[in-house]
């Protein structure tokens, strides 16, 4: 199908966003293991000097190191399935026709347009806050005693708002994918007798499958380096309940700019959010095709 | 050429030599809390003398702007030319030769009228750093009418026992009345420092003379045990999660018998937003006899970064912003209760100021703080309710991430001392401060 | 033809959706609602829903103190600007990606989102020095530069997958009628992708929109977008929820209004009747 004249014309229109990428890439990369080298805080006096591999280990054997990784998986996954699953349901439902359907639409998608920081602090002291948030009103309305979010159930406290924040961008996507799905298809089904679940699972899911995969794929890349909502609500705690990596990172770095130790940090970030994606395109890189 | 075009190059020529070839543009970053936010609405005043000076700010909240301009002084970025920074950084940054030495200001400024407790606190080696547009310590505030109606009076300078019989007195929580409201979020400047300054107060300290770290010795336990035991038995739900904004919130609509916080929140309890601003009561932050109260000491301060292409402008802004005369505009146009408290000893000698009902109290809050000498032992550092180490804001979140958690019933006072132990011995080691 | 839909059915499915929507957006309305009341309003306890004191002073107080329109302008031109720069690359890369996809591509794929991997906290300073050295700190150039680099895969990507829907059918038809390869582009491809390209545009303008962590740390006074408005409300010692959220409010309103006009163009079906 395609000629040498527009493989090659497509390499070259490939190419600046390959150069800018790599370039992009390479350098602050270069610098970030560099500086992973080097006991260098900006803060304490005294030379720069050769550090490797104390960084690293530094930043590995620390008590919270594990339980920074448990919590980075357990905040993705968590997410991606809320946002993947209700996500579809949601695109589905919202694909139907209805009276004001822009209205419906907008109102799913305005979540994404709110910046993290006000998110985090509505939740926290308008919903979630056991002394005037409305789930406490809720709940003393019903004689129960008020739950205390962020000081018992942290980490799902701050699942739930980042599920909040990314369902509009699962639900856009798989919406606009859904709009191109072969209505006709959908209709022979039909008129041949299979009902709305068939319908669902041998149709507009395999045509979903490229984009329920790109929405997991772009939306794990941001999960895993969510910060804002963390030390908005809860700062990391209680304990270490609610740190994840790039919060740890924070935490043992840049709060005391101390970068080397941010460096190291990051590095480490990098390889685990590289394992991942390995992971991830085994699983379902192959929709990526077809 | 017409006559006009030439009245017009004549003109355009005499604009060119106009005094618009020495303005200067000054960057100001500021902290958003309302004293600054004040003081940006009264710069006509400076304008009107300085008209060849430009103003432009940069507000943002205090833990941003705090990591924003600490990464430009550090790597010399220079965009900033005067900083708002507290009593936390100013000995930091002194040391290591980032500021400008305020020494040199007009003596109409009188450096020696400013409160020797906060004045101590910004200067390094001789060299005064940073000037002092607000201080604060912190102290007790209660309610009165909870106290009246549990036959109970506060004394002016109570210890910690007077504190703990008033909260059980005051606890109604089938009112939602609980006794006192403490901080517990965890934070360096959150439940650290409430705890640090409450440590002093129990003879504790953060580090022996060699810098190891203390949270092993029974002055701690006695700390941490006495918090844990007035939060979980006089405290309210969620106390592990509440700042200063919260227990502010709570305090407003009734529902706390006392509050042990900064000076500053004074204003904001007696204010138009307090549904309680009748039946406050102020008494100086407890202790337990040992010499040291539980009172904290920080000044918000105007530094200038030894980088700035315009030290002379914002010298003169330095020096407007935190002068007597400020003072007294602000008095003049929004009334003495709003007046940026606590850093001038003629301040408190105004009788028009000390009509306020806090005044007195703040200024012996202050005045009982002291951070060349925070603790009853000795120490080999400065800072009240702080370590002024440029490691402490992250070891201190990580402590007070732990002591959160104990609040919240994870861990008993023994392990969260225990990890705080091994937590800070670690961080000290790789710092360099252990050998 | 579809078979018809019945207005029961439909008058069901409107219930659902408004339910859910209205659930989905209440956080939303009540920060709206929140901008109205007084501070002590505010933070009251029991909260009132409607029935309370409306009042302008926030919308007042917010726009006397700080610059809105400067900020909003800085985040105008930051986020479209990245965004139609990163376009503007994207779109041809995406292309021959979807259409001439060689051996690599998934590889060259994946290590395009890779690039997004490195968490922000541990290299501010590597980055403040480059742009120091750059005289980038605190201009548009330098965030849009930014920006449009944090933002390049995730455009990439979403065009990529978009690109793929369109049958290469039709191109393969345009071809053989003897279309050139730009014609191909402009005449055959583009109508079809915009849907694609208009949903991407949004998403990346938002995402640009609400970036908090660079916009915050390499602006001081003259570039900063409406990020930094924001978070000069916050304050961790001091009760301005009524201010914040009319700040809040007043940065969301323009790309509420965005979102609302560019719906037609989200969710427009492509014809596949014509393939046929």
């Amino acid at each position: 199908m395609s000629t040498q004249a527009s493989r090659s014309a497509a390499r070259l229109m490939l190419s600046p966003a390959v150069i800018l990428l790599l370039g992009w890439m390479i350098v602050p990369l270069a610098m970030t293991l560099w500086f992973s080298t080097l006991r260098y805080r900006l803060l304490s006096p005294g030379p720069v000097s050769w550090n490797f591999p104390n960084n690293y280990t530094f930043f590995v054997t620390d008590p919270a190191f594990v339980a920074a990784l448990l919590n980075t998986l357990v905040l993705v996954v968590a997410v991606l399935f809320i946002t993947v699953v209700f996500g579809t349901l949601l695109a589905l439902l919202l694909d139907q026709p209805m009276w004001g359907q822009g209205i419906v639409r907008i109102m799913v998608i305005a979540p994404f347009f709110v910046m993290p920081t006000v998110a985090a602090l509505v939740w926290k002291n308008m919903f979630m806050s056991p002394t005037s948030g409305l789930f406490a009103e809720l709940l003393k309305a019903f004689g129960l005693t008020p739950i205390d979010f962020f000081a018992h159930y942290p980490l799902a406290s701050v699942i739930a708002i980042v599920s909040w924040e990314w369902l509009p961008f699962a639900t856009l996507i798989l919406l606009t994918s859904l709009q191109s799905l072969d209505r006709e298809q959908v209709e022979a089904a039909e008129m041949d007798g299979a009902g709305p679940v068939r319908r669902f699972w041998f149709i507009a899911l395999p045509h979903l499958a490229r984009a329920i995969t790109v929405v997991i794929l772009i939306q794990t890349i941001f999960l895993l380096s969510i910060f804002a909502e963390i030390r908005v609500t809860t700062n990391g705690g209680p304990g270490t309940a609610s740190t994840n990596l790039p919060f740890l990172v924070y935490l043992r770095s840049l709060s005391q700019f101390d970068v080397g130790t941010g460096a190291a940090g990051g590095v480490v970030a990098i390889i685990l959010a590289n394992i991942v994606a390995i992971f991830l395109m085994r699983a379902v890189g192959k929709n990526l095709d077809a | 050429m017409t006559s006009t075009f030439r009245a017009l190059l004549g003109a355009t020529a005499l604009c060119a030599l106009a005094p618009a070839a020495f303005a200067e543009t000054l960057t100001i970053a500021t902290v958003n809390n309302g004293d600054m936010i004040r003081m940006q609405g009264l710069t006509a005043d400076f304008t009107a003398q300085h008209p060849d000076i430009t103003l432009e700010w940069v507000t943002l909240e205090e833990n941003v702007l705090r990591e924003r301009v600490t990464a430009d002084i550090a790597t010399g970025g220079g965009q900033f030319d005067v900083l708002t920074i507290g009593t936390y950084e100013v000995p930091i940054w002194g040391a290591a030769g980032w500021l400008t030495s305020l020494n040199d200001l007009p003596a109409s400024w009188d450096a020696d009228d400013l409160l020797p407790a906060i004045r101590g606190g910004l200067t390094v080696d001789g060299n005064l750093y940073a000037a002092p547009f607000y201080g604060e310590s912190s102290m007790v505030m209660y309610r009165t009418d909870l106290m009246a109606a549990a036959g109970m009076e506060m004394p002016a300078a109570p210890t910690w026992a007077d504190i703990r019989a008033a909260a059980e007195a005051m606890n109604d929580p089938a009112n939602e009345i609980y006794g006192i409201c403490l901080r517990g979020k965890a934070g360096w400047g959150e439940n650290t420092a409430f705890i640090t300054a409450m440590s002093n107060s129990f003879g504790a300290r953060w580090f022996d003379e060699t810098w190891q770290p203390q949270f092993d010795s029974p002055q701690w336990a006695a700390t941490l045990d006495f918090y844990l035991d007035l939060l979980n038995n006089f405290g309210p739900p969620g106390a592990s999660s509440n700042g200063f904004n919260e227990n502010l919130a709570l305090f407003q609509q009734g529902k706390c018998g006392m509050w042990i916080d900064a000076t500053v929140a004074a204003s904001f309890v007696t204010g138009a937003d307090s549904t309680v601003a009748e039946h406050v009561g102020f008494a100086l932050a407890p202790d337990n006899g040992l010499g040291k109260r539980s009172n904290w000491l920080w000044a918000w301060s105007l530094a200038i970064p030894s980088s700035t292409d315009t030290p002379e402008a914002a010298k003169a802004f330095v020096a407007w912003a935190t002068s007597k005369e400020y003072l007294a505009l602000v008095a003049a146009n929004e009334g003495w209760a709003n007046v940026p408290p606590g850093t001038r000893a003629s301040l408190y000698a105004n009788p028009e100021y000390a009509a306020v009902p806090f005044a007195q109290m703040t200024l012996d809050s202050i005045n009982a703080a002291d951070p060349n000498n925070p603790t009853v032992d000795p120490v080999p550092y400065v800072g009240v309710q702080f370590v002024a180490i440029p490691e402490f804001q992250g070891i201190g979140t990580q402590v007070g991430q732990i002591f959160s958690a104990a609040l919240a019933g994870q861990m008993t006072a023994t392990e969260a001392l225990a990890q705080a132990q091994a937590l800070t011995t670690r961080e000290m080691t790789a710092a360099g401060y252990i050998q | 033809m579809a078979r018809a839909v019945t207005p029961r059915r439909k008058a069901i499915t409107t219930a659902a959706a408004w339910t859910i929507g209205f659930v989905i957006f209440f956080p939303i309305l009540w920060t709206i609602l929140t901008s109205f009341k007084t501070e002590a309003e505010a933070i009251a306890s029991p909260p009132s829903f409607l029935f309370f004191d409306w009042t302008l002073e926030n919308y007042v107080t917010v726009q006397q103190r700080s610059d809105y329109f400067g900020h909003f302008w800085n985040s105008v031109v930051i986020s479209f600007g990245s965004t139609l720069l990163g376009l503007i690359i994207a779109i041809p890369a995406a292309w021959s990606m979807a259409f001439v996809p060689g051996k690599r591509t998934k590889d060259l794929l994946m290590w395009m989102l890779s690039t997004k991997m490195m968490p922000a906290v541990g290299v501010l300073v590597p980055i403040y020095l480059g742009f120091k050295s750059l005289g980038l700190l605190d201009t548009r150039l330098g965030l849009v530069a930014i920006l449009t680099m944090i933002n390049l895969p995730i455009i990439v990507w979403m065009l990529y997958t978009y690109f793929k829907e369109i049958p290469g059918e039709i191109l393969e038809a345009a071809r053989m009628d003897g279309a050139s390869l730009r014609s191909e582009i402009l005449y055959v491809l583009a109508p079809m992708a915009v849907p694609g390209i208009a949903s991407t545009l949004l998403l990346n303008v938002i995402l640009a929109w609400n970036e908090a962590f660079w916009t915050l740390n390499l602006t001081a006074a003259k570039a900063a977008p409406l990020t930094a408005f924001i978070a000069s409300y916050s304050s961790p010692e001091g009760l301005f929820y009524a201010k914040l959220s009319a700040a809040s409010t007043m940065a969301i309103a323009p790309i509420l209004i965005m979102g609302w006009f560019s719906q037609k163009q989200l969710v427009r079906g492509l014809t596949f009747g014509a393939v046929k």
